[in-house]
């Protein structure tokens, strides 16, 4: 057929792929671009300042309390006469890290939970909502000492028990989209074409399910940063490493006579879940269908 | 006489209700030949598309059971086969596709990604030899650029080329079977047509029956060759399309014959009224009863329609109408 119009070879519009889209509702939310400029800053920080300020935050310095600014020490020192710049920057890295981690951890066990039990429903879904709901009336903060108090306070130890006791919302948003997506033409299609459960959950269901899923687990970095702080503010973390709510901790008698000991890690653990908290929201504007129409 | 491909005898399927359950299909068997073309026709919910699930062993779980009769497939019963040997046949001996274009394509996978799966999945191809083969695929539904097209997202697509993947996926593995749920309802009238010669084009070249569910008999008459008529979960009438068009033997058929406008070529030509068909389908707590599910809409109703289900009766043409008044009509 010789007289087959040419097609022209690409679309004279093509729509945008849902990155680019998602991204221009992300800018839209103009206090999640900050945030998100501040956390990349505070990653940067945890990841190059202690190569950069390569002062060990362990070595005593100079004289204890010597206030922020004075004899040379930008952030002061601390009741043992310890560098508390180099304390902060070192303590950024295992704050960030244990709150990563553990975001992984209840993200794992909590898409796993509620993966299985919105797929497979029936007697599934029981027992594992049941356990899901035994978990989510712990007192969350004692069981995660308990744990720590029992098997001895290493960081995987502190990420494990934190990631073990805040899955269990995860585990809620992911059944329920299990439970929407399941009943969607294009998973009874997918069947249809004998694709195996476990493809069908992990490869056509799962990422579909994926944005509330990111969200929670953005928020949920922040709260494990929280959770680690509150640890080790009681002494349950590792004595060998130095981390944000530690900091606060081991200064606590002090706090009258040089309240900036606590004051400095209390405000970077404040700004850090902020700016989490406030990249979660835009995460959620750019990814939750319902709100693009604004 | 060649052996039909798929042999539904007596098929019974039961739809668990708040209060018991409903026979949506009660007792229907008919025979698919190979390379026929076959066509289930009624209004909604009367039971097509549950034909349709019952065959590809997707019926919903915990709702929906088949609670006799068999499903036999190439000499095997599908009610008894084991999950893993039912997903082996679905997508590869029998596919089907949707009545929703807009839905049953995975909305965050490339449209080749979910063709090269299939392939991947039933005919062990490598990845790359299920990618040429799935821009092949394209081509053949006649999507423009097929090479570029594949590693586009489901979104970047009209619905009429959405429904040309979802055949692209449903044919990837030469299929004996195609089930096309309402496979153009929810296309425009052009396009519609275009899909139907799409099918019928590659049913000619890979010789697979085709089993078509609509309600539109306009859409039977261009596709099919031989038509079951369903009303509330039983059969109606069944028989080759010529026949039935030309004369049906059931009120229900001629009911839905009649409310297709027919275009004269003679404007000064008498038209035959458009009727409607009275009333509505009964609900599923009716369904199974022994009477005519149908005689609370129909103008010939006697007292023996009230009192049994109506008998089939065959015409010795291959029409067999379920109707106590058949041979009168």
């Amino acid at each position: 057929m010789s007289d087959t119009p040419v097609i022209p070879e690409e679309p004279i519009q093509k729509a945008r792929h849902p990155f680019v889209e998602a991204w221009e509702m992300f800018r839209r939310n103009h206090a999640a671009v900050v945030a998100l400029a501040v956390l990349v800053l505070i990653i940067l920080g945890a990841i190059f300042g202690p190569i950069l300020y390569a002062t060990d935050p362990f070595e005593m310095v100079w004289a204890p309390f010597s206030p922020p600014g004075v004899d040379g020490y930008l952030l002061g020192t601390d009741y043992l006469g310890r560098d508390m710049m180099a304390m902060v920057l070192n303590g950024a890295r295992v704050s960030l890290l244990i709150g990563l981690a553990a975001a992984v951890v209840s993200v794992v066990i909590g898409v796993t939970v509620g993966a299985l039990a919105g797929f497979y429903r029936g007697l599934v879904e029981e027992v594992l909502m049941r356990i899901t709901e035994f978990f989510q009336v712990l007192p969350t903060l004692l069981f995660s000492m308990v744990i720590v108090a029992l098997f001895g306070a290493s960081l995987p130890m502190i990420t494990f028990a934190i990631g073990v006791v805040s899955w269990t919302a995860v585990a809620r948003i992911t059944r329920s989209e299990f439970l929407r997506i399941r009943e969607l033409e294009y998973v009874t299609a997918s069947r249809a074409s004998g694709v195996k459960n476990l493809r069908l959950m992990f490869k056509v269901i799962l990422p579909n399910a994926l944005p509330p899923i990111i969200v929670q687990s953005a928020l949920m970095v922040g709260s494990a940063i929280l959770f680690e702080a509150g640890l080790s503010f009681l002494g349950l973390t590792d004595p060998n490493i130095v981390s944000w709510g530690q900091i606060i901790g081991s200064n606590r008698q002090y706090i009258l006579d040089a309240s900036f000991t606590v004051t400095i890690p209390g405000l970077a653990i404040f700004v850090t879940v902020l700016a989490i908290s406030l990249v979660g929201d835009g995460l959620n504007d750019a990814l939750n269908p319902k709100l693009r129409q604004r | 006489m060649t052996e039909p491909l798929l042999k539904v005898e007596n098929l019974r399927i039961e739809l668990k209700l708040r209060d018991g359950v409903a026979p949506v299909i009660d007792d229907l068997s008919f025979e698919l030949m190979p390379g026929e073309s076959l066509s289930f026709v009624g209004e909604s919910g009367c039971g097509k598309s549950m034909t349709a699930l019952a065959i590809m062993g997707l019926l919903p779980e915990g709702i929906g059971r088949i609670a006799s009769g068999k499903l036999i497939f190439d000499g095997e019963d599908l009610t008894t086969a084991s999950e893993a040997r039912l997903r082996q046949i679905r997508g590869n001996e029998i596919s089907m596709i949707f009545q929703e274009p807009m839905t049953s394509l995975n909305p965050v996978i490339t449209v080749g990604e979910q063709i090269a799966e299939v392939l991947r999945t039933h005919q062990g191809l490598s990845r790359k030899a299920a990618w040429d083969q799935a821009a092949e695929l394209l081509d053949a539904v006649r999507i423009p650029n097929p090479r570029s097209r594949v590693s586009d997202y489901p979104f970047q697509m009209s619905g009429g080329q959405r429904q040309r993947v979802m055949i692209a996926i449903a044919l990837a593995c030469k299929p004996k079977i195609l089930i096309a749920d309402e496979p153009t309802t929810a296309l425009d009238v052009t396009v519609q047509a275009q899909i139907f010669d799409l099918l019928r084009d590659l049913r000619a070249q890979t010789g697979t029956s085709i089993i078509m569910i609509t309600h539109d008999m306009g859409a039977v008459a261009e596709m099919a060759e031989r038509m079951i008529v369903m009303y509330a979960g039983r059969k109606a009438e069944i028989g080759p399309v010529d026949q039935i068009i030309d004369h049906a033997r059931h009120p229900y058929t001629q009911g839905l014959i009649s409310c297709v406008p027919h275009i004269m070529s003679d404007l000064t030509e008498t038209r035959e009224e458009l009727t409607e068909v009275p009333g509505i389908v009964p609900s599923l707590r009716e369904f199974g009863r022994d009477q005519c599910l149908f005689a609370s809409r129909c103008k010939y109703r006697s007292g023996e329609c009230l009192q049994h289900r109506p008998p089939a009766k065959g015409f010795g043409n291959g029409q067999i109408s379920d109707c106590w008044h058949a041979e009168a009509l």
